[in-house]
């Protein structure tokens, strides 16, 4: 059966004045619908890389990526992505802001009440409504990460990208936001590809965690089925042994064996 | 307890807004203690220069040439009045006597007070300068979204920002004689010359603060703008316009300051009417108040100087999203 997201031996090389660096070496993966994936890897490994591809902010310099039997070469709203720094637009409110995109990406298919109420259905979603005409410098970095994902589900993307997108967040807004992209996820059946260097949130929220080595010449070093029940809640997890088994899968590879030796190397 | 609270409530507002009042009086009276330390140089100064034409100005005589100056212009308005109600009145009483008579309608022509020479001057600045801005600004956000057209324009704009507005001038002045015949000019060759110059001179500074501007917008937003395939135009007006309105700012500042010191020099020796056709004409003339009213022209232009950037800083506080930055 072929998969709705394929990655086959996708190459990026980068060329610098004195030499072509290669970040990425024949990465191949295949995506579910529905499935929530992780990309976790040491920083420089070109996780980012991996996800810009996919978004099509990237070219790869060899191989390509197929949606839905079609090939990938330029950005567009089927592939939302949330941004590390939640990249809104500071001269407009957070209603603008999801409404920048919606406008533009349902123009002349839904009527202005329409994107009017899906922009605050989405809204809703990430329980924003209560801020709707504040600038993102009058809201948390914890609100404007919640902005950044309702933009990107507003578009209702056949693959949502986020690249780390709890990264800048601290550890109890991150752990809330975390449990909302879970309901989230519950409900909606995203297909989700996210980036990140938290082992615990891999485990967490993952259907699949996709572990890559460091780079260059970055590939995919194994890949790990999270096979946990859902809905999954945090405090049962952490004496789940299953859990802890994942977990310690992910971290014996980021921290053992052939990763500290090329690391090393 | 509530009293309590309700008394200390109050004593720290008491405080803070004495803190606050006690730094504005500070600064006023920095300011003031300036003021009175130049006008006490100067004058010291002026007493102990002797020139051809007498005493360099101090501030007392620029001050009764401000008020003469002023008078003249009163004078002189009267005057025009007085012409244009003549020449009513003679056409009126023609007409009453002989109503198919043929009335004239001339204009007065009285010799332009140093204000005309003033709105003259900022007339000709303004011209020159939303010409200017009419090609830099769209110039420099082409420049700033493409390396191809910067490649392309930047050495042309490299090589023009340096030159003096005083070797344009002969340039302008014939190709303004040779391409700007018409019968009923709308406007005087003079004013195309002198308002062509500040254009040419105020360009650049614009051109490369936009370039700048728009090619420095934060990569996230227009990895944002590509994502949801905002088309070119709908991209420069909502993500690359707002970003560079600070720095489209900053090099309109620099551009409108060049464009008024150019003007000055540009009058001067093009001999079109403003503050610097009057200064000319005061140093030709040379009789013993003409450095005071110099004086007065230097000031002058300062001070317009200096309000027209505060006008573009009022104007940038409209325009800009981000009320908080501290704009000098």
């Amino acid at each position: 059966m072929r998969s709705y997201l394929e990655l086959s031996n996708v190459s990026i090389e980068f060329t610098t004045k004195s030499s072509t660096f290669r970040a990425l070496d024949k990465v191949n993966l295949h995506v579910s619908k529905g499935e929530f994936i992780s990309l976790i890897g040491h920083s420089g490994c070109g996780k980012s890389t991996v996800l810009n591809i996919v978004a099509g902010l990237y070219q790869a310099t060899e191989g390509g990526v197929i949606l839905e039997g079609k090939e990938i070469n330029a950005p567009g709203p089927d592939r939302a992505v949330v941004f590390q720094n939640h990249a809104l637009l500071p001269w407009l409110t957070v209603y603008q802001n999801v409404e920048l995109a919606v406008a533009q990406v349902f123009k002349g298919k839904r009527s202005p009440a329409e994107i009017r109420d899906w922009i605050l259905h989405n809204l809703d979603l990430v329980h924003m409504t209560h801020a709707l005409d504040k600038y993102p410098h009058e809201i948390s970095g914890g609100m404007k990460q919640r902005v950044g994902i309702a933009r990107g589900l507003a578009m209702e993307p056949k693959v949502l990208l986020m690249d780390e997108p709890f990264g800048a967040l601290d550890a109890l807004t991150r752990a809330h936001l975390q449990d909302e992209v879970m309901r989230i996820h519950a409900s909606l059946n995203n297909t989700v590809i996210m980036i990140t260097h938290d082992v615990d949130e891999a485990v967490l929220l993952s259907d699949k965690i996709v572990m890559m080595t460091v780079g260059p010449n970055a590939r995919i070093g194994n890949i790990l089925d999270v096979k946990l029940p859902r809905p999954r809640d945090r405090l049962a997890m952490a004496n789940d042994t299953q859990y802890n088994h994942y977990r310690q899968e992910v971290l014996k590879f980021l921290y053992g064996g052939h990763n500290q030796q090329e690391l090393a190397a | 307890m509530l009293q309590r609270a309700r008394v200390m409530t109050s004593e720290l507002l008491n405080r803070m807004s004495g803190v606050d009042m006690s730094a504005l009086l500070r600064s006023w009276t920095l300011t003031v203690f300036g003021i009175i330390a130049f006008v006490l140089l100067w004058e010291l100064g002026a007493s102990r220069i002797d020139t051809a034409l007498g005493k360099f100005p101090g501030p007392q005589q620029v001050w009764s040439q401000t008020q003469s100056l002023y008078d003249d212009h009163v004078r002189e308005q009267e005057r025009r009045q007085d012409f244009y109600e003549r020449q009513d009145q003679r056409n009126a009483e023609r007409l009453a006597a002989n109503p198919d008579a043929e009335v004239q309608f001339r204009d007065y022509t009285g010799r332009p007070t140093f204000l005309d020479q003033v709105k003259t001057s900022l007339i000709t600045v303004a011209f020159g300068f939303t010409l200017a801005m009419l090609v830099a600004i769209p110039l420099g956000i082409v420049c700033g979204l493409s390396n191809t057209m910067y490649s392309v324009v930047n050495p042309v704009v490299q090589v023009f920002k340096p030159v003096s507005p005083l070797a344009w001038l002969p340039l302008v002045t014939m190709v303004v004689s040779a391409l700007y015949v018409t019968e009923s000019p709308l406007v005087s060759k003079a004013f195309l010359t002198s308002a062509i110059t500040v254009a040419l001179c105020c360009l650049w500074p614009t051109v490369i603060n936009t370039t700048v501007g728009v090619a420095s917008v934060d990569k996230d937003l227009v990895n944002v703008s590509r994502v949801i395939q905002l088309p070119a135009l709908q991209h420069v007006r909502k993500i690359v316009l707002p970003s560079a309105i600070p720095m489209i700012f900053t090099g309109m500042r620099l551009s409108l300051a060049t464009g008024w010191m150019v003007l000055i020099a540009a009058e001067m020796l093009a001999q079109s009417p403003g503050l610097g056709k009057f200064i000319w004409d005061e140093f030709q003339n040379g009789s013993s108040d003409s450095l005071g009213r110099i004086m007065v022209a230097v000031l002058a232009i300062g001070l317009i100087g200096f309000l027209l950037d505060k006008l573009m800083l009022l104007l940038q506080r409209r325009m800009s999203w981000d009320k908080s930055t501290v704009l000098r």
